[in-house]
């Protein structure tokens, strides 16, 4: 191992972070919005609505996420006139929005369903303590069934936000140059795999051990009520006594 | 029986008070079980109505139509006078004005077997939740008046814990309060004290009965012979979904003309 060189590399590849971040980022943010969309379909209890979200989630959960990324951007490239008639190719011609358009779609499948979970498991009984009082629609939702299903769905959401950073590595393949593109133009100059992987391995770690602590953070914040109450007082002084 | 229920309240609609809540022949089933088989109940303002009967015998389903938390299959509901709404769809009936309802839950409260506090809200978060955002009023005085709320049930030194942290009477002490905090017409109470360990119940009933000695309008649906014939000034009491025995606490204790009703106060003595 050489350490001096591993250094090096680690100052290469950790220009690629504000990158992966940005993916990460855009594509958990753009998901969330459209798995709120797909999970409020599935739960409509239209079948106009419920089977097209069903659909969705069956293809982008059972296919790739790398066959997805490709059929975006080459595949795409194929309809060529149809996108410029549309004015969607400056959208589909950037490598970057194909990469953030794959990720999101992949991860509003998964969210979906977290989502939906989160949601399904909000008691009926509070629910219907907020409609005895006079709530219903938006307000119900935005006060009560949506700060509780947060709650029960945070845990594996942030999983699902630790796995989108990793599959951000996926978009070195369509010449994006984040940490993993990085590591992959540095060893094709080098031919030295094993030092450049290690160093491109431990910023993922380090990333994702952040997020896993912001995450932890959140859920901290939000559960009061799932911790012991504050101690009361009087009991130090009894000890006392 | 149920003739002189009517006759009660057309002499009511007639007067100009409209009873603060009137039920006329209400029928539910669910599925292929008729729960409800034409029930009729009318409140007068400061009534405290106990409501016994034996489980199954639709005296909760009764209570939850007051307030469409049950849609009714048919019948009336009226609230203070107004009729609330009701419409024929494919599913089944169906409130005709989601708004109204809302309206007019906002002046029934209801109090659960269960507590039913809202996990993620601290105490005094779920006590001013309907009046800030429901009823509009401005924050500041709701949280001073749930704060005087939770002193009068006793409770004001935990107004800053969540629910998960409080016993069983204390919970529903505070949901007494989450009701009061809407200044509601008419209260409704389903079984309050059934899910409480005995000794806990004492605290809850003495909070129904301060409530019923100032005067308000409580439907209360209980177990507790001991406030059914102390604090109510009416029992009704509730059989295979029809009314079967209807009077004052004493009448229907000391008297009882209905031979089930007599078998009932002697299996809860």
């Amino acid at each position: 191992m050489d350490f001096a060189f591993m250094r090096d590399s680690f100052l290469t590849l950790i220009g690629g972070v504000p990158l992966t971040l940005n993916l990460a980022f855009m594509a958990v943010g753009l998901g969330a919005v459209l798995a709120m969309l797909l999970a409020l379909m599935r739960m409509s209890g239209l079948k106009v609505l419920d089977w097209p979200a069903q659909a969705y989630v069956f293809v982008f959960r059972g296919t790739p996420l790398l066959v997805q990324i490709f059929l975006i951007y080459y595949g795409l490239g194929q309809f060529r006139p149809t996108l410029q008639e549309w004015g969607l190719w400056t959208f589909f011609r950037e490598p970057y929005w194909c990469a953030v358009f794959a990720l999101t779609l992949n991860t509003a499948a998964y969210a979906s369903e977290i989502i939906r979970g989160g949601l399904q498991s909000v008691p009926h009984n509070q629910v219907e303590a907020a409609r005895a009082c006079g709530m219903s629609g938006f307000l119900l939702f935005r006060r009560i069934v949506f700060p509780i299903a947060v709650r029960q769905a945070l845990p594996a959401y942030g999983s699902e936000i630790i796995l989108m950073v990793k599959a951000t590595s996926l978009a070195s393949i369509i010449t994006m140059m984040e940490v993993t593109g990085l590591a992959a133009k540095l060893i094709s100059q080098s031919f030295r795999a094993v030092e450049v992987f290690v160093v491109a391995g431990l910023i993922y770690l380090v990333l994702n051990f952040i997020i896993t602590r912001i995450i932890m953070a959140i859920e901290w914040w939000l559960s009061p009520h799932l911790r012991r109450p504050p101690a009361v007082e009087p009991r130090l002084e009894a000890a006392h006594v | 029986m149920s003739n002189g229920v009517a006759s009660l309240s057309s002499h009511l609609a007639s007067s100009e008070v409209a009873p603060a809540v009137s039920v006329q022949n209400l029928r539910k089933s669910f599925g292929s079980l008729e729960v409800l088989k034409g029930v009729s109940l009318s409140a007068r303002e400061g009534d405290v109505i106990s409501i016994l009967g034996a489980s199954g015998s639709g005296k909760s389903t009764m209570l939850r139509c007051i307030n469409m938390l049950e849609v009714p299959d048919s019948g009336e509901i009226r609230i203070g006078g107004e009729t609330i709404g009701l419409k024929q769809t494919r599913k089944g009936m169906e409130p005709a004005d989601q708004r109204q309802v809302d309206r007019i839950r906002s002046r029934v409260a209801m109090v659960f077997q269960s507590f039913n506090l809202w996990s993620h809200m601290t105490i005094l978060e779920n006590v001013i939740e309907a009046p800030v955002h429901v009823q509009k009023r401005p924050k500041a005085e709701c949280i001073a008046e749930a704060e005087e709320l939770l002193a009068k049930v006793g409770i004001v030194d935990k107004r800053n814990q969540y629910p998960s942290h409080l016993s069983g009477g204390q919970q529903q002490r505070a949901a007494i309060a989450r009701a009061l905090a809407m200044h509601p017409k008419v209260m409704l109470f389903d079984e309050p004290t059934s899910a409480l360990d005995p000794e806990l119940v004492g605290e809850v009933l003495r909070v129904m009965r301060s409530l019923a000695e100032e005067g308000r309008t409580m439907l209360v649906v209980t177990h507790e012979m001991g406030f059914a014939r102390d604090v109510s000034n009416r029992v009704v009491f509730l059989h295979k979904g029809v009314v079967e025995e209807e009077g004052a606490p004493a009448e229907v204790f000391g008297a009882p003309k209905s031979e089930r009703f007599k078998q009932f106060i002697s299996s809860h003595r």
